[in-house]
């Protein structure tokens, strides 16, 4: 037991969890060295959110020790964690939206938060040394997703840490970002903090992180030097089965024309928003097309105006048509029996109800499948729905009954974006599909997203991953302040080329392919 | 109208609508943290009569004041127990508070019922109680009515400026979140449901000890309830409590205003007005659906217990 490497600055001994019908914890044991980059894998489900919530005192352990510099001490609350510098970096952000940014760093920080006048030059500092530009007195109701992840960092940064706890970090950030915030990460562990970096990205953790827990079912499944190991390796102890992770989708170049957007430009009244300029884009039947972009560029305005979210007056209809009906007037239902789906960015409270069943979850999009008749609900009907999605795309969850919040973020994306391909959809359109979803499900919706394209559908992946939209786009553009860039064939673009765009270095003035 | 007729309207709309402004301020922090407590009217109702009891007992106004607020903040406890300690739901059990501080005050009272007490007097501050129109209104109140004053600029302050403010309403917004942060989360409510509590029994002691210095039953007569409604129609933000608390004592004002000169209206349709004008007006300034998202606390009678 008594290891004779220097005192570790965390030690886990022996950590078990377990909750009505399930042991989310067995036995788990982690080290972590003052100045270790440490990964913590595993697929959803695998117990690594319990496994935090125990470091961060949100939860107690059932049995096990906790050893803080060698110091065996009970974790009573997330305000004794953050008095002895533990950060964490929080997958569903912990931010306040009718607050300020200033205003949410300053609650965390407690007394030593000083007035306002000294806590903003501050904030402006750090946020600045970090690579991570934020306004202190924005508001956080009105910042993208990327930006908000930026507060809940540069949050931990502001104070003297010791431990910082990273929940999928990079899945909202450019490969630039990314690279920065590792830059960011390796300078703070040169400093001497320990970092617990949770990640599907297994090229990230490969290329960031000294040593790596990996989690299945519960239990440690395997330590091992990230650098030492392939992606498949790693994926192997995750999944135990590693089938067709890494598989490159054949392109295609589609059929008719269904989605076309013309000139759409759209002023926002949200002065924290972004106004779109000018956008053309046009979408295929039988072929996937990609939109990059850093969050906060326009992504939310567009889907909101292509969803139908945002309807156009009635003037302005043909800047958007589906198959050469004109729609940017029609409401979303109206859109709907045109053939749209829509899976949007944010799964719980946009995309499903958290506090309703599956079953009622899948009636609020497919009630046009034959699930009502004379405004009365077939209920054995919408159960039937329900089950053949879980069925179909291996969502895991006891039945069709259990509210959507207490799926893990994959499943239930799984389920809503069953939900969606199960109305054979002419054109769907899909934000950010696998944000924060582990390798298995990612990897499943891929695979789905690709059957609907060749069955005939013309999609749309708005997504920050670029490692994604490469995978199963045929085509691709980004988005940047609010203009897009032309598309071009995913065989005849790189990465970098597509970074460059996402920095605003296009001509818009190119010819469209 | 006279200028003499104005002053003493703005004077009496102050008087009528500060047991408002009392209990409304209460509330408004209560719901901040996220609690929704239906308590008020039995809290003002069980502060208004321990407050005359007390007082005409002892002969000590002051002493009826403080028991009052302590009779609020004890049935506000019970509140806090069974909706915050037992995660009782909130709606139900402020229902329940309510009906349980009509009965209990009507028992309690029933002896003391139409006793005659000299209440508290108007204490009128020379020179600045003599300019025109504003005068009398601003400072030649009783002193409950300056203290009421005084608290409005202390809730205002704390809400807005502090971190106090702050906290009251992270808690209210996000309780996960601010959990996690390391607020303590059901503390921060207790606390704020005792201050709802005692703010009300401050404004029952007002009713009984100042405004209509006499217990009768029911004297309350539904403010209780408008304080509620009062406080969501502000949008939860303290100005506008103090604005729609001042309203409502106007348009009850003018209805007795009018039926004095004569006018020819039915005093029913008269009487609907305090209610409808405080609304209407509220709702006109509540259109902006964004600014009222941004002061509505989103987990607003919601449970919450610590570690899910």
């Amino acid at each position: 037991m008594s290891s004779s490497t220097p005192l570790a600055r965390l030690q886990l001994r022996g950590i078990t969890k377990r909750y009505p019908g399930c042991v989310a914890n067995d036995q788990i044991d982690l080290n972590i060295q003052a100045g270790e980059i440490h990964a913590l894998l595993g697929e959803n489900g695998a117990g690594k959110s319990t496994l935090m919530k125990i470091i961060y005192g949100v939860t107690q352990p059932d049995e096990g020790e906790i050893r803080w510099h060698g110091e065996t001490l009970k974790m009573r609350d997330p305000s004794m964690a953050r008095t002895l510098g533990i950060g964490m970096v929080f997958q569903h952000f912990s931010l306040f939206e009718t607050l300020t940014v200033a205003e949410n760093i300053a609650l965390a920080m407690g007394r030593q938060a000083g007035t306002a006048q000294q806590l903003e030059p501050k904030i402006r500092e750090v946020s600045k040394r970090y690579g991570m530009p934020l306004e202190p007195e924005r508001l956080v109701h009105s910042l993208s997703i990327g930006e908000r992840q930026r507060v809940e960092i540069v949050r931990c940064l502001m104070q003297d840490i010791k431990l910082l706890i990273l929940d999928e970090p990079t899945s909202v950030l450019t490969p630039q970002e990314a690279d920065e915030l590792f830059t960011t990460l390796r300078r703070l562990a040169s400093e001497g903090c320990s970092i617990l970096f949770i990640s599907h990205k297994l090229g990230e953790v490969r290329a960031l992180c000294q040593s790596a827990t990996v989690l299945r079912g519960g239990k440690v499944s395997g330590h091992c030097i990230p650098a030492d190991c392939t992606d498949l390796e790693l994926a192997r102890l995750m999944v135990g089965d590693a089938q067709g992770l890494e598989t490159r989708h054949a392109k295609v170049s589609g059929a008719n024309l269904f989605l076309q957007v013309d000139q759409l430009s759209w002023y926002n009244p949200d002065p924290f928003g972004t106004s779109l300029k000018d956008i053309q884009l046009n979408v295929r039947s039988g072929e996937i097309v990609g939109i990059a972009g850093v969050a906060g560029n326009g992504q939310d305005e567009i889907l909101a105006l292509l969803s139908g979210e945002q309807p156009l007056p009635k003037r302005e209809a043909l800047r958007i048509s589906f198959a050469g009906q004109p729609v940017a007037h029609l409401k979303p239902d109206a859109r709907r029996q045109l053939g749209l789906a829509f899976v949007p960015a944010e799964r719980l409270g946009h995309g499903a109800v958290p506090d309703m069943s599956l079953s009622d979850n899948a009636l609020l999009t497919a009630f046009q499948q034959g699930l009502v008749s004379k405004g009365l609900v077939k209920r054995s009907k919408v159960v039937a729905f329900a089950e053949e999605i879980i069925r179909r795309f291996a969502v895991k969850t006891p039945n069709a009954e259990t509210a959507a919040q207490s799926l893990s973020g994959g499943n239930l994306q799984k389920f809503i974006l069953g939900r969606e391909i199960m109305q054979n959809p002419k054109l769907l359109i899909a934000a950010h599909p696998t944000w924060g979803v582990d390798v298995g499900a990612a990897t499943a919706i891929h695979r789905a997203l690709i059957a609907l394209r060749d069955a005939g559908a013309a999609i749309l992946v708005i997504s920050e991953d670029l490692d994604e939209l490469f995978q199963i786009c045929d085509r691709i553009g980004a988005l940047s302040s609010g203009k897009l860039s032309t598309l071009a064939n995913t065989l005849e673009t790189n990465p970098v080329e597509v970074g460059r765009w996402m920095a605003g270095q296009f001509n818009t003035d190119a010819v469209l392919s | 109208m006279d200028i003499d007729l104005l002053s003493n309207i703005f004077f009496a709309m102050v008087r009528t609508g500060t047991p408002l402004l009392l209990v409304a301020l209460g509330e408004m922090v209560c719901e901040k943290s996220g609690v929704l407590n239906l308590g008020q009217e039995g809290m003002m109702l069980f502060g208004a009569v321990t407050g005359f009891i007390v007082a005409f007992s002892t002969g000590n106004l002051w002493l009826g004041v403080m028991l009052a607020m302590a009779a609020g903040m004890l049935l506000s406890m019970l509140f806090a127990a069974v909706a915050l300690g037992f995660n009782a739901n909130q709606v139900a059990t402020g229902l329940a508070l309510t009906i349980f501080g009509v009965g209990l005050s009507t028992f309690v009272g029933a002896a003391w019922v139409g006793k005659p007490l000299t209440g508290f007097e108007p204490v009128v501050i020379p020179l600045l109680s003599d300019i025109p129109l504003i005068g009398r209104m601003l400072f030649a109140q009783d002193l409950l009515i300056y203290l009421s004053f005084v608290l409005f600029a202390l809730v205002a302050w704390v809400m807005l400026k502090t971190r106090i403010g702050l906290i009251v309403q992270a808690v209210g917004e996000n309780p996960d979140a601010a959990s996690a942060m390391g607020l303590p989360v059901l503390r921060v409510r207790t606390l704020a449901v005792l201050f709802g509590g005692a703010m009300a029994g401050l404004a029952g002691a007002y009713l009984s000890l100042a405004y209509t210095p006499m217990w009768a039953e029911n004297m309350t007569a539904g403010r209780g309830w408008i304080a509620l409604a009062l406080v969501v129609f502000a949008s939860w933000r303290v100005f506008r409590v103090l604005l729609g608390a001042y309203l409502f004592g106007l348009a009850s004002i003018i209805h007795l205003v009018a039926q004095g000169v004569g006018l020819s209206i039915p005093s029913n349709l008269l009487a609907m007005l305090p209610y409808l004008a405080t609304i209407v007006v509220l709702v006109l300034l509540s259109r902006d659906p964004i600014k009222t998202r941004l002061f509505a606390p989103v987990s607003l009678g919601k449970p919450w217990q610590p570690g899910h």
